[in-house]
């Protein structure tokens, strides 16, 4: 009887889309949100002069293509979960993890590079937004890497496969919109420096 | 038929598995789930706190009106707040007023508002069984509520709380060393206002999804209740601008606790030169504002959809002009993203960009215009029903008349510039923001207080309540604009030192005094709520013969609103006095085919689309039943 219960509902309602994974793209877009404030703060006050001009840290290049691998890595995790592939599976989201944490070590030694070059994170605001960018990015991948554990433990439980795909899903898009936000921020900072 | 006996079925399946999980204290009252228990936390804590934000205002009243009396009596309150003189301690006052206006517009008019008649109307106007996710609206509640103990514990420590005003404008709230509300008073207001951030963004997530992907069957847009369009737009106002005050806040903490100059540069205190360098405190005027702007929407919208409902309901006649009002609340939507430097005419901007916000602001009259004109042709030659709830809408479009008037004046620079920081500018947002959307909260409550709680409030208190509260906002807001355009400027804790002040002595005085009455008044309210809760007159499931879907759940729905299936939508909301009708309203749930007797030409060939859907779905049913 409860089954009956839900089988109506489902019925009822004119769904289009997974209620969750809708919520998660509007969480995306206070993320955005955040970034696009920090950003646009960016050149306005970069457009008031006493501006601090440094280099880049090299290693951003590294580390935009960790994140780029580890994104194909997570979308090959999701084309073998669809195939019920579940070892590629579990190895593409140890790739795509492993990557990720590659990523922040890396974001790490930016921070380094930056002290070496005497950029340091209380001084022009210059150097401070650079750090407040990549911290900020960084709080929001270490989540993701929380989020990624979770679904990899669920693979071993067997609770994630063909038919129940939501939950990696929903890592999938995460994980590709936080690659994505990194090689914004990096253009931006190409763009604007 | 075979509907009938599934339903059946169904209704004793529900209730029996209400019993079951719905026994606990804890889970019912406390970490409940339930959509509806959660809009009654909201209103709780939102009525708390408006005591408290208004017991706050009539203390800098008391200083403002009458500058030269002793405040001893106080002392037990205040404590050392009361100097040996018996005066209010200046940074005191500072504090008084940023507690103000941080209670009202966040605590009491967002989270108070919002997150009450929100949660409570949007499963049970578009007919959902519960929010998209019971889980994420719990924490929304509890992140509000920790929100809220920390800023009612900023208010008694040794500095006292922020008060640098609540729009924490940097310089002033960066630096400890500049007035003691800027030390730890502002790091709480910081922290308490992250949790509400966070809550806001849980509440509004689940608000938007819901309503976007948990309407009944038949509920399409063009359905919906006006109130689910506004509390759907006020989530979405809500979800794009308060990751910006996260993002401004966030700079302003590092500015704060790191040392870093996002915000400072350049400053001396007392005699002594700052490190800072480079920062730029206009920087976070636009960020601010840029959340500031869209938040008197995210506190006057939901007033604005709950008027729309509750004028049509007791005019009884349809919302004049459904489409013009969407079309408006969208275009108020986007606009007021767009116009936020309007708070910065003084900041130092380039004229030529003031140009162009002054156009963009003048320009939200626009919409403004078009809802009040629905507003009054929807009053126009109605069966008018005097409810409470419909005093209090009424008043509503006054006050969104008369503060919206001022909000032309203040909207040109030239004014403006005259005009900026004076009491006009706090005459004005009082009346169009504050009082518009308080008086939309107490419409609101009064009229859904029936699906609140099963029992009635008493009419005739709800009267007294309005008149005095009605009257006395206007007596008090008013005179207040003479006083700003006599140059009276906003936050100063006295006037006596300016000769100019002395003429309008009297006058601040009067205002003071008409403050202290009105909020004196709300005690009426007060006791009308809690006693009409327990020993109100018992509701009908229909009080007021609204169309909406709320009202075909039973006097106390249980948590999934229906026992039996959720009722599929056949109409629109706004059915009332139609001609040929038997009754001078038709709910949502009634079939057109039905209703042939009052049908227009075109709703008679939706008939024929209308019996074929339920054809199929009785085929559906059918074939469910026999599964099992």
């Amino acid at each position: 009887m409860e089954k009956e219960l839900k089988y109506i509902d489902i019925v009822d309602q004119p769904i289009s889309m997974h209620p969750k994974k809708f919520a998660l793209w509007l969480f995306l877009v206070t993320v955005v949100m955040i970034f696009a404030a920090l950003t646009s703060a960016y050149i306005v006050r970069q457009a008031e002069g006493n501006w601090l001009e440094y280099e880049l840290p090299e290693i951003f290049w590294l580390t935009s293509a960790l994140v780029i691998i580890s994104s194909i890595a997570m979308q090959w995790a999701y084309y073998s979960a669809k195939k019920d592939n579940f070892l590629s599976l579990r190895i593409g989201m140890i790739f795509a993890l492993l990557f990720g944490i590659a990523f922040l070590v890396g974001q790490w030694y930016s921070w380094v590079a930056l002290v070496d070059r005497q950029v340091f994170f209380v001084g022009n605001p210059a150097g401070s937004f650079l750090y407040v960018f990549t911290g900020l990015h960084a709080v929001h991948l270490i989540s993701g890497v929380i989020f990624l554990i979770i679904v990899l433990i669920s693979t071993f439980r067997m609770e994630v496969h063909a038919k129940a795909l939501d939950t990696l899903e929903m890592a999938t898009t995460y994980w590709h919109f936080l690659g994505g936000l990194w090689l914004y921020l990096f253009l931006f900072l190409q763009m604007n420096h | 038929m075979a509907t009938a006996t599934v339903a059946h079925h169904e209704t004793e399946v529900h209730d029996h598995h209400d019993h079951e999980h719905h026994d606990s204290f804890i889970t019912k009252y406390i970490f409940s789930t339930d959509h509806k228990m959660i809009a009654k936390q909201f209103l709780i804590t939102g009525i708390f706190w408006a005591i408290i934000g208004g017991l706050l205002s009539t203390l800098f009243r008391l200083q403002l009106g009458f500058p030269e009396m002793n405040l001893e009596f106080l002392r037990p309150l205040l404590g050392g707040w009361i100097d040996e003189a018996g005066k209010l301690d200046p940074t005191f006052y500072l504090a008084l007023v940023t507690m103000h206006g941080t209670i009202m517009v966040f605590f009491v008019l967002t989270a108070g508002l919002s997150g009450t008649f929100s949660n409570f109307l949007i499963p049970l106007q578009i007919g959902a069984r519960d929010m998209a996710s019971g889980f994420m609206n719990m924490l929304s509640y509890w992140f509000f509520f920790l929100s809220s103990v920390i800023m009612f514990i900023s208010l008694f420590i040794k500095t006292g709380p922020a008060g640098g005003g609540w729009v924490v404008y940097p310089p002033l709230s960066a630096l400890e060393q500049a007035i003691p509300g800027s030390g730890l008073g502002m790091t709480l207001w910081l922290i308490s206002m992250t949790f509400f951030i966070v809550s806001s963004l849980l509440g509004g997530i689940n608000y938007i999804t819901t309503v976007i992907n948990l309407r009944t069957k038949g509920m399409s847009f063009s359905r919906l209740p006006l109130t689910i369009w506004a509390f759907f737009l006020t989530a979405v106002i809500g979800l794009l601008s308060f990751p910006v005050l996260f993002a401004a806040a966030l700079l302003l903490v590092f500015d704060r606790s790191f040392g870093t100059s996002f915000y400072l540069a350049d400053i001396y205190v007392a005699g002594e030169a700052l490190p800072n360098t480079g920062g730029s405190p206009v920087l976070f005027q636009h960020l601010f504002w840029f959340l500031g702007h869209p938040e008197v929407y995210i506190v006057l919208l939901p007033a604005l959809g709950i008027t729309s409902e509750v004028i049509a309901t007791n005019s009884r006649k349809p919302i004049f002009g459904y489409k013009a009002m969407v079309i408006s609340l969208l275009g108020i939507t986007v606009l007021s993203f767009i116009v936020w430097a309007h708070h910065m005419f003084v900041s130092g901007m380039n004229p030529f960009l003031g140009s162009i916000f002054m156009f963009l602001t003048l320009i939200i009259a626009v919409p403004s215009a078009v809802k009040v004109f629905n507003y009054l042709t929807t009053l126009w030659r109605g069966n008018l029903i005097f409810t409470p709830a419909m005093l209090f809408s009424i008043a509503l479009v006054s006050f969104f008349i008369s503060g919206g008037l001022t909000g032309i004046f203040l909207g040109n620079s030239a004014i403006d510039i005259q005009l900026h920081d004076t009491y006009f500018v706090v005459a004005h947002f009082h009346l169009v923001m504050g009082s518009a959307s308080f008086f939309g909260m107490m419409a609101g409550i009064y009229h859904w207080f029936p699906k609140m709680f099963g029992r009635m409030m008493d009419a005739k208190l709800g009267y007294i309540h309005f008149w005095l509260t009605f009257v006395g906002v206007y007596l008090v807001f008013f005179p207040m604009h003479y006083i700003g355009i006599a140059g009276f400027p906003r936050r100063y804790y006295s006037w006596t030192n300016f000769e100019f002040s002395n003429t309008y002595t009297d006058l601040n005085m009067f205002v003071s005094v008409a403050a202290i009455l009105t909020f004196a008044a709300q005690a009426i309210f007060l006791f009308n709520f809690f006693y009409s809760m327990y020993r109100g007159r018992k509701a009908t499931p229909n009080p007021w013969n609204s169309n909406t879907l709320e009202w075909t759940t039973p006097i106390h729905p249980g948590h999934g609103n229906w026992p039996g299936e959720i009722p599929t939508v056949y109409r629109w909301p706004y059915d009332y006095s139609k001609p040929g009708a038997a009754q001078d309203f038709i709910p949502q749930t009634v079939p057109l085919s039905q209703t042939p007797e009052s049908n227009l030409p075109h709703e008679q060939e939706l008939v024929k689309v209308e019996l074929e859907i339920m054809k199929d779905e009785a085929e559906v049913l059918v074939a469910n039943e026999s599964k099992h």
